[in-house]
């Protein structure tokens, strides 16, 4: 029998606010526990939320670049449920009316375009942590507690592991463009949880699907949906039946683990949120944010093939992250050639950032430091074997190439009228060499080069020497 | 006036120099200790009061009304540093680290906070027998209810301790306790004051508002609390006018409605003759008072119930042992927090509520409960803006009856949420409405409820002061008696 | 009209306990009140919409403005065990989270 697999995913993206979702306290990462917190967040007795107008700007642009329609007239829930993260018990989400609705992002999966449907996106609270110790107790900080969150809902239309890892990189992607999430899993700033089920080709109905939660990285993602389907087309075949659970990928075992059975659905009791008025998005908000709305990677990425004549490739790894893409585009604004600086940004420079673990932001290169370095390389101003020095230097501190060059004497000799004396010297000390180039023993031009090399302290350029070289020699 | 236990009272006194905040606090405090042990109306005192007086004194600006004046608080009211229970065992020792925005407003404004006063767990109760602490008795009568939730503050005031008291009320629990006690009760329009630090019931019906001797007494305190709060996104932002402004203005040519629902079944035949010798007396006056319906009245009490236990089931959730309040001993993991906690420190009418609520929104219940009581909260609405569509007020009987007996009802939680059936419908329209004496049943003191347009409560002032004028019911207080 | 096990479904969700006396007489109580409530049910609501909150306003927003000035000693005063500035509790076993 042959099985088709369906998957939905949801996730959840911090949003990068200055404060709290319902509360005007500070979203800050690594702080002492708990500092960063106030009497909302801790849901005193008596106190109230208030809605923070920025946050939800932001679910409107993702909302807006996920191509899904705003609703316009919307309120806030409860979703109650006990834990010592979810101080007030309840969580202030958007159940009944979300932020958008039917929006959808394209994927590639073997040459193929493919548009995955999402459902609906809305805009909620993030819990606080919860920290389990060996000594028989837990403990709880705040401080992440009430950080706006943004979750998107695909529609199941997701067949494969694989197509669950594009539309993740895309939808990664869409959202970093937009400058409202920093979207990294390692960071919880983008977390994802999974829904699987398989049923026999040409079913009616879907099979019972199992929720993978907890899952750090999109190659875990991809590996626990792989290896869910595989399990449960596995237990169907042997005749047994898939159990509505939720499970977690181990990422040693390379299995998913169960985690907890779900008996019947989770009862939430959701209801309106009688403390926050509801909000009404207006055309002029909506307009406001398109306004701001800043060009999604797919854009970017056919302006670098079309006017900029990258391989389409290049352009993909180019916008891979916002920061390249941005960095990138400012090297070209700095005066270097296109296809140059997308050369070094994906040759030297990613090398660089993978070897030291490091992000582009990190280090002190910067877009007119690269452009300006390659821009002397382009003019003969430097070798590339100089380059790969000057390289060093303005990777590791803000130097100015050009001035550093010059001041280590590091510029090419390039002006025939300045050569050409050095060459006619070396040729009059080597009369042997011309005649071996005459007899047709071409080692005696490496020869005569090196000569001319020396003379130069290295910094003739080798290119120039050639040509006087060759039309000297010929001469004599 | 008689009554020298008024703000208006006392203000003039500060103002003439015959008396000291200093000694209107310290004779507030000997008479709480006095009476009190009696009376039970504070869960606790403010220690910091008599210095609170002596700084006001110091200043020596009495021209705001309620400078140097001693008021109480409803203990589910936060205040910072002293402790705030809600009446419940959950919060024995809970000490606020701010204050709620009527608390500040209090202080800017001079007046110096004797105290936290006794009422209904959570303000869940129209009796004030579901404290977990202690039952406050009625001023008239100590045999008796003081009516509930803000029974402490009801009592506190008609018996002469403070002149005025901060109350609640959600579902009738400032006004059914100042018609219990003889008193004025004001409950706002809902959104004109902040509920920041007002220990939540149910967040769509909570609202404070005052208890006082005199309705002077009680716009005077208005003007001080009232007002748009940052901190509470359902505060209204229209600017708050002198709700003094039409007092002694009287009440000719107002038109005033009478339901005729408000003096049906359920309602004693003597309190209804005292409301209709009321109404004539408004007539009296000049007012014109018409029979009109509110035909979904009856419905009001289920639909409240529902709606009000729903909100209190989430709201009282974070009542959960973690970060204050009470924790269960000897527990062995965190579920055991949470049950026993909660169910150690709840009371049993709390839990009724909580129950209630929690089963009216779980799956497969919502749409037959809470969302057919949230339409029926729409009619009932309507029901009062076509009412209001011809007339100023709307008046009826605050109670069916007059204060009970302790003891009466709270083994019968259904016989007790009737005795609200008048004072909720107000809640779920979201309405402002006053209680005031009119005269007595059996000695008992009868309320007259007062109804008035959204964001109107300066027209039921009028009406009020205009009814207070025309009767001696202030002078004959417990307290003023002495 | 409720049943007992509705009635102890409904404690569950409410982390609450109840003695099986208790129970009962809770099924009882609460099954009066619903009684009472299913007067509702003569109500024809067709068509009409629900009111959860009973002031109309909308879009009452802050700006995202960070703003605090909460000492951490004073969130800690009412904690029943900590350690440093983190909230102790007793440990968790059966994990339900979102």
């Amino acid at each position: 029998m042959n099985f088709e697999t369906t998957i939905g995913l949801e996730v959840h993206v911090e949003l990068k606010t200055k404060s709290k979702m319902y509360s005007p306290s500070p979203v800050s990462y690594g702080a002492e526990p708990n500092t960063q917190t106030n009497v909302i967040d801790w849901g005193f007795p008596g106190v109230l939320p208030s809605i923070n107008k920025g946050a939800y700007s932001y679910g409107i642009m993702v909302a807006l670049a996920l191509h899904a329609d705003i609703t316009r007239d919307t309120h806030f829930d409860r979703k109650n449920y006990f834990y010592p993260d979810n101080p007030k018990a309840y969580q202030i989400t958007q159940s009944e009316t979300p932020l958008a609705t039917n929006g959808y992002i394209e994927i590639e999966v073997d040459g193929q375009k493919k548009r995955i449907g999402i459902h609906e996106l809305h805009v909620e609270e993030d819990a606080g942590k919860n920290q389990h110790e060996d000594d028989g107790y837990s403990y709880v900080d705040l401080n992440r507690q009430g950080t706006p969150l943004i979750e998107i809902v695909s529609e199941p239309d997701i067949a494969s592991p694989e197509e669950a890892y594009q539309y993740l990189e895309q939808l990664r992607q869409i959202v970093q463009f937009t400058g409202a999430s920093d979207v990294k899993m390692e960071e919880g700033s983008m977390r994802v949880d999974t829904n699987l089920s398989v049923a026999p080709i040409g079913s009616q109905k879907y099979g019972t699907k199992t929720e993978i939660k907890n899952l750090n990285s999109f190659v875990h993602v991809r590996d626990g949906l792989a290896y869910e389907q595989k399990r449960q087309v596995q237990l169907l075949m042997a005749g047994g039946a898939v159990r509505q659970e939720t499970r977690r990928w181990d990422v040693d075992k390379k299995e998913t683990i169960l985690m907890r059975v779900k008996e019947g659905a989770d009862d939430y009791r959701y209801f309106p949120e009688p403390d926050l008025p509801p909000v009404h998005v207006s055309q002029a908000w909506i307009d406001e944010v398109a306004a701001t709305l800043p060009e999604p990677p797919a854009r970017r990425r056919s302006r670098y093939v079309e006017d900029w004549k990258i391989p389409a490739y290049d352009a993909g790894v180019l916008t891979n992250t916002l920061e390249m893409s941005d960095f990138f585009e400012a090297t070209v604004a700095a005066g270097a050639e296109p296809k140059l600086a997308s050369n070094w940004l994906m040759g030297e420079v990613s090398g660089y950032l993978n070897a030291e673990h490091v992000e582009l932001k990190q280090v002190a290169l910067t877009p007119a430091h690269l452009a300006s370095m390659i821009k002397l390389i382009a003019d003969g101003t430097i070798s590339s074997k100089i380059a790969k020095k000057v390289f060093k230097e303005i990777i590791a501190n803000d130097t100015d190439p050009k001035a550093w060059v010059e001041a280590k004497g590091m510029v090419q000799l390039s002006d025939p009228a300045k050569l050409t004396p050095i060459i006619d010297a070396v040729l009059d000390d080597n009369q042997q060499s011309i005649d071996d180039f005459h007899n047709g023993k071409d080692r005696a031009i490496g020869f005569l080069v090196g000569k001319i090399m020396q003379e130069t302290h290295g910094k003739a350029n080798p290119k120039v020497v050639n040509q006087i070289l060759m039309s000297e020699l010929k001469k004599r | 006036m008689a009554d020298q236990l008024t703000i208006t009272a006392m203000h003039q006194a500060l103002q003439d120099g015959t008396t000291t905040a200093s000694a209107l606090v310290a004779a507030a405090n000997a008479r709480i200790d006095a009476i009190d042990p009696d009376v039970a109306a504070f869960l606790a005192r403010n220690p910091k009061a008599q210095a609170q007086a002596e700084a006001v004194d110091a200043k020596g600006d009495f021209s705001q009304p309620l400078a140097g004046v001693p008021v109480a608080i409803k203990d589910n009211i936060v205040t910072n540093g002293l402790t705030t229970t809600a009446a419940s065992k959950i919060l024995e020792h809970f000490e606020p680290i701010y204050d709620a925005t009527v608390v500040e407003k209090l202080q800017a404004a001079g007046a110096v906070n004797v105290g936290k006063v006794n009422l209904d767990e959570f303000a869940m109760g129209s009796s004030t027998e579901n404290s977990g602490f202690q039952v406050t008795k009625n001023a008239w009568d100590h045999s008796r209810v003081p009516g509930g939730s803000s029974g402490g503050s009801a009592a506190a005031v008609a018996s002469g301790q403070v002149p005025m008291a901060l109350g609640t009320d959600t579902g009738g629990s400032i006004r059914q306790p100042a018609a219990f006690n003889g008193i004025v009760g004001v409950k706002p329009t809902y959104g004109r004051v902040s509920r920041w630090g007002v220990i939540a019931f149910a967040s769509s019906l909570d609202q404070v508002g005052t208890l006082t001797r005199s309705v002077e007494d009680a716009a005077l305190t208005l003007n001080v609390i009232a007002g748009h709060d940052d901190k509470d996104a359902t505060t209204a932002p229209d600017p708050v006018p002198d709700f003094t402004a039409n007092l002694h203005k009287g009440v000719a040519g107002l038109k005033i409605a009478l339901p005729e629902e408000y003096l049906g079944e359920g309602v004693d035949p003597k309190v209804a003759a005292q409301i209709q010798a009321a109404a004539a007396q408004l007539r009296e006056l000049g007012a014109t008072v018409d029979t009109v319906s509110l035909p979904h009245t009856k419905y009001a009490v289920p639909a409240y119930y529902i709606i009000a236990s729903s909100e209190a089931s989430s709201n009282l959730q974070r009542f959960d042992g973690i970060r204050y309040g009470f924790r269960a001993q000897d527990v062995k993991n965190l579920t055991d927090v949470y049950v026993r906690s909660r169910s150690e420190g709840f009371g049993p009418e709390v839990k009724r509520r909580i129950m209630l609520g929690t089963f009216s929104l779980s799956a497969g219940f919502y749409d037959a409960y809470f969302k057919k009581a949230a339409q029926v909260r729409t009619l009932i609405t309507r029901d009062f803006e076509q009412v209001f569509a011809d007339y100023d007020l709307i008046m009826g009987p605050t109670t069916p009856t007059v204060a009970f007996k302790i003891g009466d009802k709270v083994t019968d939680p259904l016989t007790m949420y009737m005795n609200d059936i008048l004072t909720i419908p107000v809640n779920l329209a979201g309405l402002p409405a006053a209680s005031i004496p009119a005269g007595f049943v059996d000695h008992m003191p009868v309320g007259l409820q007062l109804i008035g347009k959204a964001f109107d409560e300066a027209t039921i002032f009028q009406a009020a002061e205009a009814f207070e004028a025309a009767n001696d019911y202030l002078a004959q207080l417990p307290g003023g008696a002495e | 009209m409720i049943t007992k096990e509705s009635v102890a479904h409904v404690a569950e969700l409410s982390r609450l306990s109840f003695t099986d006396a208790e129970l009962d007489q809770y099924t009882d109580q609460l099954g009066e009140i619903l009684n009472m409530v299913e007067q509702l049910e003569e109500v024809d609501t067709t068509g009409v919409p629900a009111t959860t909150q009973s002031i109309h306003l909308h879009n009452v927003m802050r700006e995202d403005v960070p703003h605090n000035d909460t000492n951490v000693e004073d969130l800690f005063k009412n904690v029943p065990t900590r350690k440093g500035t983190l909230i102790q509790v007793p440990a968790i076993i059966d994990k339900e989270e979102d």
